[in-house]
């Protein structure tokens, strides 16, 4: 019971409830439990440290992964197949399509001798999933105990609340854990937890201070906050590295890794640039204000004539029909110039690229409607790159 | 001496123990019905703290069994209190180093469930759980004699006299549709002569999706010739013609009648042209083997679903579950499903836990709680959800709870433990999501209150949010809450992922995701209250969730 205390922080009153619901190895388990919460709340590792610390007979399978039927039945009966038998045997693959030989091939394998006296379970990650699949899945596996009639007891995983799973006819209903989010001690806690051993604990703990400071506002997602720290404790440790400061000169670190940080909100939070670009940028010690995010780039690589034609698009879907007169009346020769053999290729890669749509082609074949889709701020910069001034031209700002 | 938690309790316990003349018996006696006692079980440490001042040399039967469990941990407990207390007293840590070796030596053998052997707290948790959690055919039928008398009569007119009916038992999810039919099965059975007689065939219509599947599964149940182990062999249309000849021959005298049992009635009735229930229809209706076909449904309006050839051939008797008991009796279910068999080993202990479970049921609380569980869903699959809570608060919070207060101990089931676990029973699920959202999420959900307040309950796009959201940032005070569009967009697509918001439509390439049409899946007074349990709320943006209005 120790042990698992320290591999599983904050979480006690969790754990003590999914051992009380377990119980004794032979007792009978409710049979569908559905466990939710938000995403890095803990709930696939508490449940797997648990499973195996107790060293309980489970399947862990996540819908994600097995997206078919086939894959996910398979995949239950492979596991179990394997858990079954004794080390020395190989079994051979079995093959399940239907839910109807799942359940019969269940009971061949759980009348295996190490797993008959005790409540196996299978738990089912990401279950959010499972509505899409077929119709009768959810249900099944929400009585599995009752349609095999053996000690079996299925575990839901999701984020999403129980009320948007439930089909149509109504269910067997599980039992319903939440698994709450941290508290910001309770993240400060378990970021501090992963502090590399060269520095001390209560460094370690300032920085975790910060960055919390900075991002508690925007993002609770424990994943995306220690990929942060990590990615960033480098920077933070610089001057102490450099000689500039030492451990407890809290204003300096301050001052050398706010601006950073916010960087980082920016770029690397947003997937702008990947990680080992800015771990690069941070060890090349550039200025952070020259970084091209992934959005930068798509308006750049444009040949010239495509850019007027998307120019021409935005300002046709954008301003009214009557206004065109009013606006184009000088500049209509520029563009009966361009060569009409090209502008059809370049009108079908600019709609590759999404930036012009489709509208309404089905039964005009000869002339195609299309619409422009960019936003604002990109149409400017591309009229900047061309040197043409849109906003003279835009409607909407007269 | 000051107890400040269990583990030291229990070394101390343990010292005293060897310091009595007699304490070695009181450790033959714990070893012996530790050694008894099933692997993983529980803690269940009670009633240290307010024996410690009594006679210790009395250490009563139950109260070792008590404590029994406890033993199982004992290893990692004493390690902490060893390496945590410190000991000062050579003595007292010998004989903590000793107790914890005493630990170790205590062998742990599997016993499947030997009722003699457990502790009597985990006997009743054995059996409650297995009452609640087990769909066991022993249950007691409450207030459906009438119709239970109904199928079984049905079902030994076709047993006995070989006569062929169909029935449907219709009843909304957890009335006890399919622990009637096993009940009436069990009973069937019992009679003489006729289990060797009969056959019986159960189809479910989540497992048998369509026809094709449902006749392989009724072949191989009957094991006709064409079953070979599991496989069954031949195309849909063999197998059917076999079928059906193999039950066209006989007659009611000679031939074993066969109950066919159909669980999920409703799912069978959208296969292709209702085929299966056409020709198992038709052959209780021929004068052939007798069959009798009885289908359980939660839909009140199955018939409309049946076509006009398939209606016409059922015999339209219906057994309607309808949960019609009222609030007395509702009480009186709770009380029996609470309450120990006679054939508990433990007299004296079911006696008082009998008599506290009565005591229970009339208390004012007790009954307002089961009044509003009743008022919601009159079902005992929802009364059985609860009872499982209340066994959990009851038998490991409330244990754990009182150790660290240092309380008397919790041996019986209390009305505030039913508090507690009505209130988990009745969770509000979304307000618990909101509950986990950060500060920005929040600030575009509230956003997004005040467009559906404004256009009431227009959809919006996230442009607009975003405009909203704008008009609060720019007050002077609300700087910090400046952060770059993207960085809002991404908390935006957060909030989609969720399921709180929703896309009008299906996700198009037509439209920029900025201006897709979403609407909100709260209400306001779910926002309201989510914001008034929300931790840290920073006090502008509460006051801004109450009013819009930018004078404020």
């Amino acid at each position: 019971m120790l042990h698992l205390e320290n591999m599983v922080l904050c979480r006690e009153s969790q754990v003590s409830t999914l051992q009380s619901l377990f119980g004794e190895r032979h007792h009978f388990s409710f049979p569908s439990i559905f466990i939710y919460g938000h995403t890095a709340s803990g709930k696939t590792y508490v449940t797997q440290t648990l499973l195996r610390s107790l060293e309980l007979p489970h399947v862990f399978v996540n819908c994600v992964e097995c997206f078919t039927l086939r894959l996910l039945l398979e995949q239950i009966l492979n596991k179990l197949n394997h858990l079954s038998s004794s080390e020395g045997e190989c079994s051979t693959h079995i093959t399940c399509e239907i839910f109807n030989d799942f359940v019969r091939l269940f009971k061949q394998i759980t009348e295996a001798e190490n797993l008959k006296d005790q409540t196996v379970y299978i738990v089912l990650d990401k279950a959010e999933y499972l509505r899409d699949m077929e119709a009768n899945l959810l249900p099944g596996f929400l009585r599995l105990q009752e349609l095999t009639d053996r000690n079996v007891t299925v575990i839901f995983l999701s984020e999403i609340v129980w009320e948007k799973f439930r089909p149509n006819t109504g269910c067997f209903e599980p039992f319903v854990l939440y698994f709450p989010d941290y508290s910001i001690g309770n993240l400060q806690k378990i970021l501090s937890h992963d502090h590399p051993p060269e520095y001390s604990a209560d460094f370690y703990a300032a920085y975790i201070n910060i960055l919390l400071g900075v991002f508690y506002t925007v993002c609770r997602d424990l994943k995306e906050l220690r990929h942060l720290a990590v990615l960033n404790f480098p920077k933070y440790c610089e001057p102490v590295v450099k000689g500039e400061a030492n451990e407890r000169d809290t204003r300096k670190l301050w001052r050398n890794i706010e601006p950073h940080l916010k960087k980082a909100m920016q770029t690397v939070y947003l997937r702008e640039i990947s990680s080992s670009q800015w771990e690069k940028l941070q060890k090349d010690d550039t200025d952070p204000g020259q970084l091209k995010g992934l959005s930068a780039y798509t308006h750049v690589e444009l040949p010239y004539y495509s850019k007027f034609i998307l120019i021409a698009a935005y300002l046709a879907s954008y301003n009214p029909a009557r206004t065109d007169k009013r606006f184009f009346l000088k500049h209509h020769g520029k563009i009966k110039k361009t060569n009409f053999l090209k502008k059809h290729e370049k009108i079908t890669s600019l709609v590759t690229l999404q930036l012009l749509t489709l509208v309404g082609h089905d039964d005009q074949l000869d002339e195609p409607k299309y619409k422009c889709t960019v936003s604002l701020d990109f149409i400017r910069a591309i009229a900047r790159t061309v040197n043409f001034d849109i906003i003279k031209y835009l409607y909407d700002f007269l | 001496m000051c107890f400040i938690s269990y583990r030291n309790s229990l070394t101390l316990w343990l010292t005293q123990l060897f310091c009595f003349p007699d304490g070695i018996d009181n450790v033959l006696f714990i070893i012996v019905s530790s050694v008894a006692f099933p692997r993983k079980s529980r803690i269940s440490f009670v009633e240290m703290s307010s024996r410690k001042s009594k006679s210790s040399n009395l250490i009563q039967a139950d109260y070792v069994s008590q404590v029994a469990p406890t033993v199982r941990n004992l290893p990692a407990m004493l390690e902490t209190c060893v390496q945590s207390l410190g000991w000062k007293d050579p003595l007292e840590k010998e004989l903590a180093v000793h107790s914890s070796i005493f630990a170790w030596e205590i062998l742990w053998t599997e016993k499947p469930g030997g009722l003699q052997s457990m502790g009597s707290h985990s006997q009743v948790q054995r059996i409650l759980r297995e009452r609640f959690c087990h769909q066991s055919p022993h249950g007691n039928l409450f207030g459906v004699q009438v119709q239970y008398k109904h199928l079984i009569e049905l079902l030994k007119r076709t047993a006995i006299h070989g006569e062929s009916n169909s029935v449907l038992i219709i009843g909304p999810r957890g009335s006890g549709k399919t622990m009637l039919i096993n009940h009436a099965l069990k009973e069937l059975m019992e009679v003489e002569g006729v289990s060797e007689n009969i056959l019986q065939v159960h189809l479910n219509g989540l497992l048998q999706i369509n026809d094709k599947i449902a006749l392989k599964e009724i072949t191989r149940q009957l094991n006709l010739e064409n079953v070979v182990g599991d496989k069954v062999f031949g195309s849909f249309a063999e197998n059917l013609s076999f079928l059906l000849e193999a039950l066209k021959k006989g007659d009611r005298t000679s031939s074993c009648p066969v109950i066919f049992i159909l669980d999920e009635f409703d799912l069978f009735a959208h296969h292709k042209n209702q085929t299966l229930l056409y020709n198992l229809l038709d052959i209780s209706q021929s004068a052939q083997t007798p069959v009798v076909i009885i289908g359980l449904t939660c839909r009140l309006d199955i018939l409309e679903l049946l076509e006009k050839r398939v209606k016409s051939r059922f015999s339209h008797r219906q057994i309607h579950l309808m949960n019609s008991f009222s609030f007395p009796q509702y009480l009186k279910i709770f009380k029996e499903q609470l309450s120990l068999p006679s054939i508990f080993p433990e007299k004296i202990f079911a006696e008082k836990w009998n008599e506290n479970v009565q005591s229970l049921s009339e208390d004012r609380s007790v009954k307002e709680v089961l009044q509003k569980h009743f008022n919601v869903s009159k079902n005992l699959r929802s009364l059985h959800m609860l009872l499982i809570l209340l066994l959990h608060f009851w038998f490991c919070l409330g244990n754990m709870l009182a150790l660290n207060r240092v309380t008397p101990s919790h041996p019986f089931i209390t009305a505030a433990d039913l508090m507690e676990a009505n209130q988990l029973c009745s969770m509000d699920s979304k307000g618990n999501i909101v509950h986990g959202l950060s500060v920005l999420e929040i600030c575009l959900i509230i956003a997004m209150k005040h467009l559906n307040d404004i256009y009431e309950e227009e959809p919006f796009n996230f442009q607009m949010v975003y405009n909203e959201f704008q008009k609060f940032v720019q007050r002077k005070a609300h700087s910090v809450y400046n952060f770059e569009k993207p960085v809002v967009m991404k908390a935006f697509e957060h909030l989609q992922q969720l399921e709180l918001i929703r896309p009008m439509e299906r996700t198009s390439v037509n439209a920029q995701r900025e201006y897709q049409l979403m609407k909100l899946l709260l209400d306001n007074t779910q926002i309201m209250n989510a914001l008034q349990k929300y931790p840290n709320c920073p006090t502008d943006v509460r006051q801004w969730a109450t009013s819009s209005l930018s004078w404020l």
